[in-house]
């Protein structure tokens, strides 16, 4: 069966995704119609990730504002919401288009900065975005927004029932995995990922890499603006809570764990945060402590995250094989 | 491989765990604030809810009683999962509790949804009290304008000509001032709104200078948590005891007051605040909560904790009226609706969007005869007072 | 013109300048010498107030307090570079901010373990709750005594960076640190020294701030953000520039809580200048350090001969 992956790795992630594709039926069979909720926010974030490893792990930009854009995609289904506009379409419009010239004008600005400094100034702009959105009384500030009813399609894309905002969901992961997959494997990705280990060489070659770095850049904040308008829905709820520097803060580690710069890597890893934050805080108040060793020691001892292991055991699969 | 072991692990344990669920009890879901700094609060609430349940035999009429307590983190998405989870995976019959007015916002749909009651022992944000009404939802606290409101009016009655407000600028920093304002006929010669959020504000010292050189005679302010026991310290470190009265809502309680006690602050020894409830309230259902949770945490507990006490004998009031059969949704909401209970503030009646109509105090810090500091009523600010949203709702 | 609001202003933003300077110190040399970026430092804000209150409340004496938290502070900053942070000095930045995030869940846990959930009120004795009157100008004495400690601080820490032999190590390393290590210098050595005495004054921070507000868990993630923005606005790696960047977003922070809502009521009515006076002013130091980030980026007294 020449058409199954070949590596330990990737029949791992064919079955992670088939599992994931199956899950409501697999739930409903189980009775355990809850753990689709979980699901659900682990696979919005899993999006987000994998959005950020596009600029953090292929391109080597460390944004610590990229929750931002989460907050942009939820305000844009919310605040349409509360003057009772609530078609999908629109929010979907509204959300691509908001954190794409957001992108564009902080992007300009922050990739003229390089290293502890990008960081450093992308955390600034979503602080910035944090705040104004916590001045807005009419839209609720800190005490948030509530949103009744969901982004409304034409029935057969529905997201009203929780089956069917969980294969939105899921689709629009396989859109982004497919999406970064094929940008990374063109020339677009080679110059990006190029850019990172030398940037003097790309530029040599004759590409301007801050106009392809700038590009990716929007890009990703685009797909995570669609990880923000499923949030919104899925949450019915959106506060400024969720852009702030903690939450960007969150998403990086997700992207570490499963493993930077690889495609599944960011999925992974959300999946293992979310799933290992429920279940620890459901043994102990003190869970934070078990968490905060684990990272430390995933760090100290874990080289590659989950994705390095892997790795590791495709190798040895191959030594043997 | 590990994402697959930890998921069937949580999934095993999940089947394990719902094979044990009863069938002849009442399920109730708790949701408060156990961990974070604020934690303390929750720890009042749980405290309070064990006690009542102790009291009551852990049993409603004929049904036992099963309590599932949840922690929200002090985040609405937080609470509204472990809401969510409740209502969906535990199958409680009763949702109570919410500390914070956003959680329980960001909660409320799931519950309501579910044709589940839905009792808020704290949170009273007007929306729910207003627009959003719902039937199914009940309230053993307060609105968020009353208490304010009781104090602008108790500054009219012993003629405070000028104020100065400081308050943290959110949601429910600016309802206080606001709902101040709205009854106080005096003038209010300055507002701070101090910065809230992640990265409180804790040093006050530029917005008490500014209170000082405005000349007010007195000083309202609403200052939640931590906030307050930050503030009240640098009150009497600026000297201010003397030039300008203290008036608070929701700053000083029996949770900051055994802190600041330790600490020495006694600046706020005879400052004044408006609640609906006081530990020192001679009624009987009080007088044993009181000293029952005295003798057992040896603090006083907080207007929070009572009105916890209050969901759960408000919930068993419910369920014996209607001798246990939770299916008749209709007949639970009839007999919560009648608030037929000894409620520790003493008896109230319930408005028509579910929220109590009751007395609002005046109440002093003062030291009880052993010595620790509590809070004793002065005088009553108003009688079966209504909220002013009521008019909003309509049902 | 109100002088005695001002002047009591002015007073507030240098205090808050100089607590911004003591936690920015440690963290601007340990980034600037050993590359490393510590979310944690805060966590150090946090372990010296409730040290010292402990401490306390054990001996009743303040400046135990103090003196013995300092030590204690020293010893835990000691302990994280041995264990952790030397064995990542090589290692990629994202590493650091993973296992410094993990650290401060570590720490946040660990406190409310050891001190429960609630807060620390630390009580002064009463000297220090008293105030000074002049005229009509009232400065509690508390406050005056942390510009003091601050002050007495930069001027120990000026005196150590520049004239002793210490300090050229220091200001090397921050320079240019293959050099250091090719001249032979312990290395190792300097690098605990500088790491721990950065934990000592994040520690030192704490316990002064503590008996205004309190000691709590994670006090010292949120300013540990402002704490960053002073590095970089201050130029990575200089204490020169840590010192001039606290004091300027020190006041700029105090400063516009004070006056920006009046400013603001010039040009829209009341009620908006209420709520975007808190929002603006918050957003501020952030406009700052973007501002030095776009035009200025290696910060505004950066180290001599330092590569960006």
């Amino acid at each position: 069966m020449n058409w199954l992956p070949a590596s330990v790795s990737g029949r791992s992630y064919a079955a992670l995704l088939l599992v994931l594709a199956a899950a409501p039926f697999i739930l409903e069979w189980i009775d355990q119609p809850f753990y689709l909720d979980l699901l659900s926010r682990a696979l919005i974030l899993g999006i987000a990730a994998v959005s950020l490893n596009l600029i953090l792990g292929f391109g080597g930009m460390v944004s610590l504002g990229h929750a931002a854009y989460i907050g942009i995609g939820a305000y844009c289904v919310g605040i349409p919401s509360y003057y009772d506009y609530y078609n999908g379409w629109l929010h979907m419009a509204l959300a691509l288009s908001v954190s794409a010239s957001f992108a564009l004008v902080t992007g300009a600005i922050s990739l003229r900065t390089k290293g502890v400094y990008f960081i450093m100034i992308t955390m600034a702009f979503s602080q910035m975005v944090y705040f104004t959105f916590l001045s807005l009384e009419e839209y609720g500030a800190d005490d948030g927004l509530v949103i009744y009813s969901r982004s409304e399609f034409p029935a057969w894309l529905s997201m009203d029932s929780s089956t069917s905002l969980y294969y939105w969901i899921f689709a629009v992961l396989l859109l982004a995995l497919f999406f970064t997959h094929r940008l990374v494997h063109a020339r677009f990705g080679r110059v990006i990922v190029g850019a990172k280990f030398n940037e003097q060489r790309m530029q040599a070659l004759g590409f301007n890499t801050y106009r392809y770095r700038l590009a990716c850049y929007v890009i990703s904040a685009m797909i995570c603006s669609l990880a923000g308008m499923l949030f919104g829905n899925f949450t019915g709820f959106i506060s400024p809570d969720m852009m702030g520097w903690a939450r960007s803060g969150e998403l990086i580690f997700m992207v570490i764990i499963g493993g930077v710069a690889t495609l599944f890597g960011p999925l992974v890893g959300t999946l293992v945060f979310v799933l290992l934050e429920e279940f620890l805080s459901a043994i102990t108040v003190y869970w934070h402590l078990i968490f905060g060793i684990l990272l430390v020691a995933l760090v100290l001892f874990g080289k590659g995250g989950i994705h390095g292991w892997l790795s590791r055991l495709d190798r040895k699969a191959a030594d043997h094989g | 491989m590990l994402v697959k072991l930890i998921r069937t692990a949580i999934i095993a344990s999940a089947i394990i765990m719902t094979g044990m669920a009863q069938a002849a009890s009442v399920k109730i879901g708790f949701v408060t604030t156990l961990t974070t700094p604020a934690g303390v609060i929750g720890e009042d609430m749980k405290n309070s809810v064990e006690l009542a349940l102790e009291h009551i035999g852990y049993k409603m009429g004929k049904l036992d009683v099963e309590l599932i307590m949840e922690d929200d983190g002090f985040k609405p998405d937080i609470g509204k999962q472990k809401t969510d989870k409740l209502v969906k995976q535990d199958d409680v019959d009763f949702v109570a509790g919410y500390i914070w007015s956003h959680v329980l916002l960001a909660s409320a749909k799931s519950v309501l949804d579910a044709d589940k009651f839905l009792i808020s022992a704290n949170a009273g944000p007007s929306q729910i009290a207003g627009k959003r009404c719902d039937k199914n939802f009940f309230s053993t606290s307060w609105q968020n304008d009353q208490t304010p409101m009781a104090m602008g009016e108790y500054l009219n009655q012993v003629g405070v000509k000028s104020i100065y407000i400081m308050a943290p600028n959110y949601a429910a920093g600016k309802d206080m001032a606001n709902g101040v304002e709205s009854t106080f006929k005096g003038q209010v010669k300055g507002k701070d709104l101090t910065k809230w959020g992640a990265d409180a504000q804790l040093d006050f010292s530029a917005e008490l200078a500014k209170a000082r050189a405005s000349g007010a005679e007195a000083l309202y302010v609403f200052y939640p948590g931590k906030a307050g026991g930050a503030f009240i310290k640098q009150y009497q470190q600026a000297g201010l005891q003397d030039k300008m009265p203290l008036y608070t809502v929701f700053t000083v309680d029996s949770i900051a007051l055994p802190k600041l006690q330790k600490a020495g602050l006694s600046g706020v020894l005879g400052s004044k605040m408006t609640q609906e409830w006081s530990p020192d309230m001679k009624n009987q259902a009080n007088e044993r909560f009181v000293a029952d949770y005295l003798k057992r945490h040896g603090k006083y507990p907080s207007f929070y904790g009572a009105q916890s006490y209050d969901a759960i004998m408000l919930i068993k009031s419910a369920v014996e009226a209607t001798a246990g059969n939770l299916k008749d949704k209709d007949a639970i909401r009839k007999a919560l609706m009648a608030a037929n209970f000894d409620s520790v503030r003493g008896r109230y009646t319930y408005g028509s969007n579910h929220m109590p109509i009751q007395n609002f105090y005046l109440r002093e810090v003062v030291a009880d005869a052993e010595g620790r500091w509590t809070t004793k009523i002065i005088r009553t600010v108003y009688e079966n007072h209504q909220d002013p949203h009521a008019k909003d709702c309509k049902m | 013109m109100d002088w005695n609001l001002l002047i009591t202003q002015l007073m507030n933003g240098l205090q808050l300048g100089l607590l911004l300077f003591l936690l920015a110190s440690g963290l601007t040399l340990i980034f600037g010498i050993m590359d490393f970026i510590n979310l944690s430092h805060g966590s150090f804000y946090m372990i010296g107030a409730y040290f010292c209150g402990s401490i306390v409340a054990y001996t009743g004496s303040f400046l135990l307090g103090v003196v013995i938290g300092l030590v204690g502070v020293f010893i835990v900053g000691a302990l994280v570079e041995w264990f952790i942070a030397r064995k990542l000095y090589r290692e990629d930045h994202l590493d650091h901010v993973l296992v410094t995030f993990g650290l401060i869940l570590i720490f946040d846990t660990l406190v409310h373990l050891l001190w429960g959930a609630s807060g620390m009120a630390i009580p002064l004795p009463d000297i220090l709750n008293g105030r000074l009157t002049l005229g009509e100008l009232v400065l509690p004495t508390y406050r005056l005594l942390i510009i003091f400690a601050g002050l007495l601080v930069a001027a120990i820490l000026y005196f150590l960076v520049s004239k002793t032999r210490l300090g050229m190590l220091i200001r090397a390393g921050a320079s240019n640190r293959g050099m250091v290590e090719a001249l032979g210098i312990n290395i190792n050595r300097l690098f605990l020294i500088v790491f721990a005495l950065g934990a000592a004054m994040a520690g030192l921070a704490g316990m002064l701030i503590a008996p205004i507000t309190e000691a709590s868990i994670g006090m010292g993630n949120d300013i540990i953000i402002i704490a960053f923005v002073v590095v970089i606005v201050g130029g990575i790696g200089s204490v020169k520039g840590a010192f001039y960047a606290a004091l300027i977003i020190g006041m700029i922070d105090t400063m516009s809580r004070s006056y920006l809502d009046l400013l603001l009521q010039l040009a829209m009515p009341d009620n908006y200048a209420e709520t975007a006076a808190p929002a603006l002013s918050a957003m501020l130091v952030y406009i700052l350090m973007a501002g030095v980030l776009a035009f200025r980026p290696q910060g505004l007294f950066p180290p001599a001969g330092m590569k960006l």
